[in-house]
């Protein structure tokens, strides 16, 4: 890819690449950068104070959405990368229907997707009901306004972009590799673990920073289906944000949301060896 | 005193085709716990599927539910009055040709600027294209409540009053990259010879871009734009944030959300869901049908 756009030509005119960019560029500077800059400032109105105040008022609420992100999103490793490889390897010719319906939830949308959550949820819904039945929830417990409820849709509303990087992944590998694997005495489990999984962890990396990183910041699941004992940082930004909006405080809390997920981002990036990706 | 080597040839024989068994079974786990190992990936993958599917059918299904009530969360008869009755909530209804008012803008103004960036990054060698890249990529990597509240607090230091502009110049800031991702994985590998070509048999610049750039750049620029479309529809936090009093469709549902679900919300939802199948499946036969041409 980089080789490609390397032999790139060069424009009669230097100034034609910067003229076709502009438009966006500029729309991006505007709208993006300068905001980022803005809410930086207006995050020190008042000093650094603002931070460790946010912090200190917040703490709890903070640990939870990073447990929650973090749990919603290994989920969706362990349940979408069975997925991606059952579609890769013995999807056949219905690879396609298969991922067609794996994207399908998103032409629903994500509102009201997650307000079915609340249908499945309801204490006297079927859901619920199987598992008393079963014995795992008590008679008197439910799911809905609990952590697993609110995981459990965190983790439906993002699985596709876990699966759909991890599969495309996957389907790069070369099949001559794994054979040569099998030819050399590898059990299928070895062949795995040393060919296929190894090759397939930059998809795996993609698929994390596309859930990991909505799911931090999300306060649509948490709102519908949590009470005050699920609440993110996403909410605490939500409910406030329309009456004092300008409040620095709100704004030291977006920064420090961006800035824990950048260097989560990098420590993750360094222990998966996939740096160019970042 | 020729009887002591059999012994050992016969070893020998037992031993490499015992290792021919190795090699028939690649060694590793015997058979019946791969075939339980087969049968579990499969089981997973398909509770997995159930898992993205079940929502879904729960939003077709109680489209047709004649809720008790104003919340339409438990299951009372069927019924297909929200169906004969779609606008009878004109807020809903107002909000809905809201959001496909904001998505035609939206959709146009990326898809123009989107497309002339994918063109710049594809096709010229320039300084900075790194830095310009990583501009790109950078807001689909930042979480959309601090995207939407940074934009807020500028819209906010500035003055500006928050609505169906402000929601455009939002939802436009977060597609951009996705057009320029997605043509520019699309024109990689396009011909550039081609336009050359043609000026150099003297067609004018702006005729050469409509008919020889823009028809083959054309497949990649309208899968952006559905794209687009679909995002704009969909988006809700970035947009929510900045959209002052103006209400799109996600917005209705979430400001009415402690008053009322009424069925129509899964109706409206299941019409997007179909036309959206049917679009997508458009857009396969038309590509399919592209690709035979090309072949033949």
């Amino acid at each position: 890819m980089a080789r490609n756009e390397q032999t790139g030509i060069r424009a009669a005119r230097w100034y034609v690449p910067y003229l076709l960019l502009l438009p966006g560029i500029a729309w991006l500077g505007a709208f993006f950068i300068v905001p980022m800059a803005s809410m930086f400032q207006t995050s020190l109105d008042g000093g650094l104070g603002n931070y460790s105040t946010v912090i200190a008022d917040n703490s709890e609420v903070i640990r939870r959405t990073f447990v929650f992100a973090a749990t919603a999103t290994l989920t969706c490793i362990a349940i979408g990368y069975p997925l991606a490889y059952f579609i890769a390897t013995r999807g056949g010719r219905y690879k396609n229907v298969l991922l067609a319906l794996v994207v399908l939830p998103f032409f629903v949308t994500y509102l009201v997707r997650t307000l079915a959550w609340k249908v499945l949820l309801f204490d006297g819904g079927p859901v619920v009901g199987i598992l008393q039945d079963v014995g795992i929830l008590g008679p008197d417990e439910g799911l809905l306004n609990t952590d697993i409820g609110v995981i459990g849709a965190l983790t439906y509303n993002f699985l596709p972009f876990m699966v759909l990087p991890i599969y495309v992944s996957l389907e790069k590998i070369d099949r001559r590799l794994l054979e040569a694997g099998s030819d050399l005495y590898a059990s299928p489990f070895r062949a795995f673990r040393k060919v296929t999984l190894p090759l397939s962890l930059p998809g795996v990396f993609a698929g994390t920073l596309l859930t990991f990183i909505p799911i931090a910041g999300d306060f649509v699941n948490a709102d519908l289906l949590g009470s005050d004992q699920q609440t993110m940082i996403g909410n605490i930004i939500e409910r406030n944000f329309g009456q004092e909006f300008f409040r620095p405080e709100l704004s030291a809390l977006s920064f420090m949301l961006m800035a824990v997920i950048l260097v989560a981002v990098l420590v993750y990036a360094r222990l998966l060896g996939t740096e160019e990706i970042a | 005193m020729s009887a002591p080597p059999a012994p050992t040839a016969l070893a020998q024989d037992a031993r490499s085709s015992a290792s021919g068994l190795a090699v028939l079974g690649r060694g590793g786990p015997p058979p019946w716990l791969r075939r339980a190992g087969r049968i579990g990936l499969a089981v997973v993958a398909f509770g997995t599927l159930l898992y993205l599917f079940i929502p879904i059918v729960v939003v077709v299904v109680f489209s047709f539910n004649e809720p008790q009530g104003k919340y339409n969360y438990v299951w009372n008869q069927f019924s297909l009055d929200a169906w004969t009755d779609p606008f009878r909530y004109e807020e809903l209804r107002d909000a809905l040709v809201f959001s496909f008012q904001v998505a035609a803008v939206v959709t146009v103004i990326s898809a123009v600027l989107g497309t002339l960036m994918a063109i710049a990054m594809v096709k010229y060698r320039f300084r900075a294209k790194g830095v310009i890249g990583t501009i790109l990529i950078l807001p689909l990597t930042m979480p959309e409540v601090v995207l939407g509240f940074s934009l807020l607090t500028l819209f906010v230091s500035v003055n500006w009053a928050r609505g169906f502009v402000t929601i455009v110049i939002a939802q436009v800031m977060f597609s951009v990259s996705y057009v320029a991702t997605t043509v520019r994985a699309r024109v990689r590998g396009f011909d550039w010879g081609l336009e050359e070509a043609a000026l150099d048999l003297g067609s004018p610049p702006w005729r050469t871009f409509l008919r020889v750039t823009l028809p083959l750049i054309l497949p990649g620029v309208i899968a952006a734009a559905l794209l687009t479309f679909a995002l704009s529809l969909d988006d809700f936090i970035i947009t929510y944030l900045n959209s002052g009093k103006d209400t799109t469709f996600p917005i209705q549902v979430w400001t009415t959300k402690k008053s009322r679900v009424p069925p129509q919300i899964n109706v409206f939802s299941t019409a997007i869901l179909v036309a959206s199948i049917a679009i997508a499946l458009l857009g396969v036969y038309l590509t399919n049908r592209r690709a035979k041409k090309l072949g033949a």
